[in-house]
């Protein structure tokens, strides 16, 4: 293939295959100098982010904050008619509706969520809408429950398992969007049909029926993008000609995605590297400018801040802030050494100064002890200043995934293109601990959830005995965990596939089964308590468990003390050998994370007593902190506890959320970004994957809390993604409130 | 770490600490990331110690030198760029011989020692010998005036200038610090003999001025002791600002 769009490129193998790493790895520039090259908000961006600004406004004023609804059009890649926030300023176009924050219906994935969230806004479905989905065509949420058994349901409904996408889409799709700006959609067409070719085969089994079927529908979506983008006025069937454009394009294939799927994490990859070879070029060849560069970098991550779904108000309980995870992985090091971070690493970044801080996208550095100095500084010292920025080990991921792989939602790692995840939420694994003690009884409601199993009945609590219960449990609950999400993900396939984004992949591909945990530190600290100390148990007439009482002291996760991070890391490594024992839906690989996003306040509210002391309806630690105010050595104890936690056995992430005072974390700006990076490089060095890292003064978000109108922007870090911290409920602001602020008196 | 309720000899003071509590990630006492070890026991009385819980000499628990050593190494890959170890207290030199053993195996791997001090201590052989393993002193002057000295922290300050001088002369290099309590020692006139003072010094890196505040209040009334400074507000920022000014420093 030739087109005089990829004049001045090296050639190779990209030409005659898809193939994005090889052009990238072919023609990227490695920056190691720092930030000074980086330009300031034009005019035009100015204006038209003010305008953003406004229509944040009113969007907060609106009832629960939902700005507008199009409560008729089934969105689709190519539903709406083009919308604009204001046509003459916007350098990077297209809107997921005719409207800026106007939010579209997606009822595949379920009508009555649809039909439920609109009337949480005050709006109705269309009727004729309803009328479909109700009459005619069935849904992912019908599907699911037309097929989950009972014990699926109990072990849902007592909150055993939890948050489960069964009732909203899944996501944790990356679409390698680069592919629609390096070759233009007709290539991938053409190779859509090759591969129709491939599975024209003597048998017709269920097999290649259904990837028939999928790529049929992959390429109607590639029509429909086309389609699209005319609209707009662009013909993005050939390969986008120089920056702008390919930014443009690039844009359009993830905008494609987030109109014709409302899956919970959109993220959006690892662009900003592949883009950044469309501005040398045109740097070089004197047809843009650095001021121009950023323009169009802060003109695109400004239409990632618009993206918007529509959703209940139970869902922002379990995912507070109307989060969207447009995660873009940035940096990192290639496999041959050289480090992947460009100039266009740091303009992405920069957007946070042009535009201020923001949750979105969700800048997600790769870091690497090896990346460039000037790098390292600009990142840490961002962190420091907006708190909107995680990082992720590269050193740890690129054994496994190479150098071309993004994370997906908050801590999910998968190779761009030629991986997917079916996301499973997470199992409650302290309340299993409590089912393990009370033999399958619910310890709030009594009731019997799991079969029969014989409850403990001494009056103290044996280490050796829990264990072998909760191993039991644990067992129970895979199983039914792994069933529920082979019914789930079969179901969203057949009912609400992600055919654009499954189009920006390769025709075979890694599919993960992702299931993961919450509670780890309430269930180790519960082991360490019933091992060091003595725990008496408090039941009630019924027999039933309800309480505990600890005599003594015992060793508390995250203060890196292996008695009991030895626990943890048995734990997680016992359940993840659990879950493999059963098999997945398309041989799917079983992962795990160790991740809860805002949701370890919610379990905590449906879990009871626990015997390391943690009282009833208390939140969890998210992800896998320690609970709050039981690490006692410092901040580095707690990220050595953790960075014990084993990656091979939770491959889909770990994930910690850090917070410190910046006076503690040194007396100067200079210093203080010293010590983060040397802090930095130090948790990553001992195999930590995830940290969020914040830094603000408690008073500071007490202040927020009453006066959210003086912090509009305010931006702050929570279990694998950022949030603008006055959207949170109160409820859970006061848990990030109450969590360790690590500080010094 | 296994904890020690007594020792048996004077053999055991150079394998054992009392410990007060550790911090992992220290990163305003001494340059870079430190792992601080506060060691229980002091003999001053400072008025304005916001740490009252480490003056027992009673208090704290036994651990030994190799259960610190070990603690301290799995730090490494975060001090050893540009932070190290700083000892802390109460008043980390009353356990003279514990620290020379420790800071000889921190020098053999190559880390920064650091001593968080009031210097009120004699200048004896085990301490010259310790010093000659320290790469730093942060060092509290109590107060410039003797007799506001003795009112303040219970000493005349003549132990503590005589140690100053000696790690002058002995080329050890010294951030002086200087708690700034409001009505204490934030007298003009103090501070330029203070000035003058660090000026007859010659391995002075750095002054570092303390602002003084009340959080540490809470820890006398929890043991059921009176706050002697009660009424003393803290020290603000212009203080800090003043103070600077007539020290001269940045």
């Amino acid at each position: 293939m030739k087109f005089e769009a990829w004049n001045q490129f090296e050639e190779g193998d990209w030409q005659s295959e898809i193939n994005v790493r090889d052009f990238i790895q072919r023609n990227y520039t490695p920056y190691e100098g720092d930030s000074k090259f980086l330009a300031g908000p034009t005019a035009k961006t100015k204006k038209l982010w003010d305008e953003v600004l406004e229509l944040y406004k009113k969007e907060k004023e609106s009832k629960g904050s939902v700005l507008d609804i199009d409560t008729k059009t089934i969105s689709s890649v190519n539903s709406h008619e083009a919308g604009y926030i204001d046509k003459d300023l916007e350098e990077i176009v297209g809107l997921q509706t005719d409207a800026p924050l106007k939010r579209a219906i997606m009822p595949f994935g379920g009508i009555r969520i649809v039909e439920k969230a609109c009337q949480a806004y005050d709006r109705k479905v269309d009727d004729e809408v309803e009328e479909i989905f109700h009459k005619y065509r069935k849904t992912h949420n019908d599907g699911v429950f037309s097929v989950y058994t009972p014990d699926i349901r109990a072990a849902r409904s007592s909150h055993l398992i939890t948050g489960l996408p069964d009732g909203y889409g899944r996501g944790r799709i990356i679409g390698d969007y680069r592919r629609v700006a390096l070759y233009g959609v007709d290539i991938l067409i053409e190779e859509k049909k090759k591969d129709l070719e491939i599975l024209d085969d003597d048998c017709m089994t269920e097999e290649v029926i259904r990837e028939r079927e999928e790529i049929s529908e992959q390429i109607k979506a590639l029509n429909d993008l086309k389609a699209m983008a005319l609209k707009y006025g662009f013909d993005i069937s050939k390969p986008a000609s120089n920056s702008k454009e390919a930014v443009q394009w690039l844009y359009f294939g993830y905008l494609g995605a987030v109109k014709s799927q409302d899956g919970a994490a959109m993220s959006l990859g690892r662009t900003s590297t592949f883009l950044d070879i469309y501005f040398e070029r045109d740097l070089e060849n004197g047809t843009i400018t650095e001021e121009e560069v950023q323009e169009i970098m802060d003109h695109f991550v400004m239409k990632l801040r618009l993206v918007r779904f529509l959703r209940t108000p139970e869902y922002n309980e379990l995912f507070s802030g109307d989060p969207v995870w447009v995660t873009e992985s940035i940096g990192g090091m290639g496999i041959d050494g050289r480090t992947l971070v460009t100039k266009n690493s740091f303009r992405i970044l920069h957007t946070l100064e042009n535009l201020g801080p923001a949750p979105e996208p969700n800048l997600t550095v790769l870091w690497s002890v090896n990346l460039p100095e000037g790098f390292k500084r600009y990142t840490t010292d961002l962190s420091i200043k907006t708190s909107s920025i995680q990082y992720e080990s590269d050193d740890l991921m690129r054994i496994t995934l190479g150098d071309d792989y993004g994370i997906a939602c908050c801590v999910s790692p998968m190779k761009i293109g030629k991986q997917m995840q079916f996301f499973g939420a997470r199992a409650n694994l302290a309340k299993t601990l409590l089912y393990a003690i009370n033999g399958g009884r619910d310890e709030l409601s009594g009731k019997q959830v799991t079969p029969k199993f014989a409850p403990i009945t001494s009056e103290y609590l044996d280490y050796d005995e829990v264990m072998d219960k909760f191993k039991q449990m644990m067992d129970y609950v895979a199983k039914i965990y792994i069933k529920a999400l082979n019914a789930i993900h079969y179901m969203h396939d057949k009912y609400c596939y992600e055919s654009i984004e499954m189009a920006l992949h390769d025709k075979d591909i890694l599919r993960t089964m992702a299931c993961g945990i919450a509670g780890l530190s309430v269930v180790a600290d519960s082991l360490s308590a019933i091992k060091y100390a003595k725990v008496k148990v408090i039941r009630d007439e019924t027999g039933l468990a309800t309480d505990y009482e600890i005599e003594g002291d015992f060793p508390k996760f995250g203060n890196d003390d292996d008695r009991v991070d030895s626990i943890a890391v048995d734990i997680v490594k016992t359940f993840m050998n659990k879950l493999r024992r059963y098999p997945t839906y398309r041989n799917s690989k079983h992962t795990l994370s160790i991740l809860t996003i805002t949701s370890n306040v919610v379990y905590g509210k449906a879990t009871g007593n626990t015997p390391d002391g943690r009282r009833m309806g208390a939140p969890f630690g998210p992800g896998a902190n320690p609970l709050h105010g039981r690490d006692t050595n410092g901040a580095l104890a707690v990220m050595n506890s953790i960075a014990k936690l084993p990656f091979e056995s939770a491959e889909d992430g770990i994930s910690y959320t850090f917070s410190i005072t910046p006076k503690t974390l040194g007396k100067d700006e200079e210093t203080r970004v010293t010590n983060l990076v040397n802090m930095l490089d130090g948790y990553f060095k001992q195999t930590g994957h995830h940290i969020n890292v914040n830094v603000f003064d408690r008073s500071l978000l007490e202040d927020a809390m009453e006066h959210p109108e003086k912090y509009p922007q305010l931006t702050i870090r929570v279990s694998g993604y950022a949030v603008n911290f006055t959207k949170l409920t109160r409820e859970q602001q006061l848990d990030v409130i109450n969590r360790t602020i690590h500080e010094r008196i | 770490m296994q904890n020690k309720q007594t020792i048996k000899d004077n053999e055991d003071l150079r394998y054992y600490a009392k410990v007060h509590s550790l911090e992992t990630f220290g990163a305003v006492d001494g340059p870079g990331i430190r792992f601080i070890l506060f060691l229980q026991g002091c003999h001053l009385q400072c008025k304005y110690c916001h740490n009252r819980d480490t003056w027992d000499m009673n208090g704290g628990s036994y651990k030994s030198l190799d259960d610190i050593f070990d603690m301290i190494m799995k730090y490494k890959n975060y001090i050893t760029p540009n932070g190290g170890v700083t000892v802390s207290g109460g008043e980390p030199l009353l356990q003279v011989k514990f620290l020379i053993e420790l800071f000889t195996k921190l020098k053999k791997k190559k880390i920064h020692t650091c001593i968080d001090t009031s210097g009120m201590v004699a200048i004896t052989d085990d301490i010259k010998h310790l010093l000659s393993l320290t790469d730093l002193v942060l060092l509290d002057i109590k107060h410039i005036d003797s007799k506001k000295c003795k009112d303040l922290v219970g000493f005349d300050n003549k132990l503590e200038l005589e140690f100053a001088k000696y790690l002058s002369d002995n080329n050890i290099p010294i951030w002086i610090r200087q708690v700034l309590v409001p009505g204490y020692t934030d007298d003009q006139n103090d501070l330029l003999k203070l000035k003058e003072f660090i000026s007859s010094l010659n391995t002075v890196q750095k002054v570092e001025i303390l602002p003084y505040h009340s959080i540490g209040k809470y820890k006398w009334t929890n043991l059921g002791f009176e706050y002697a400074l009660d009424g003393v507000r803290d020290a603000n920022n212009e203080d800090v600002q003043k103070a600077k000014k007539v020290l001269g420093i940045p």
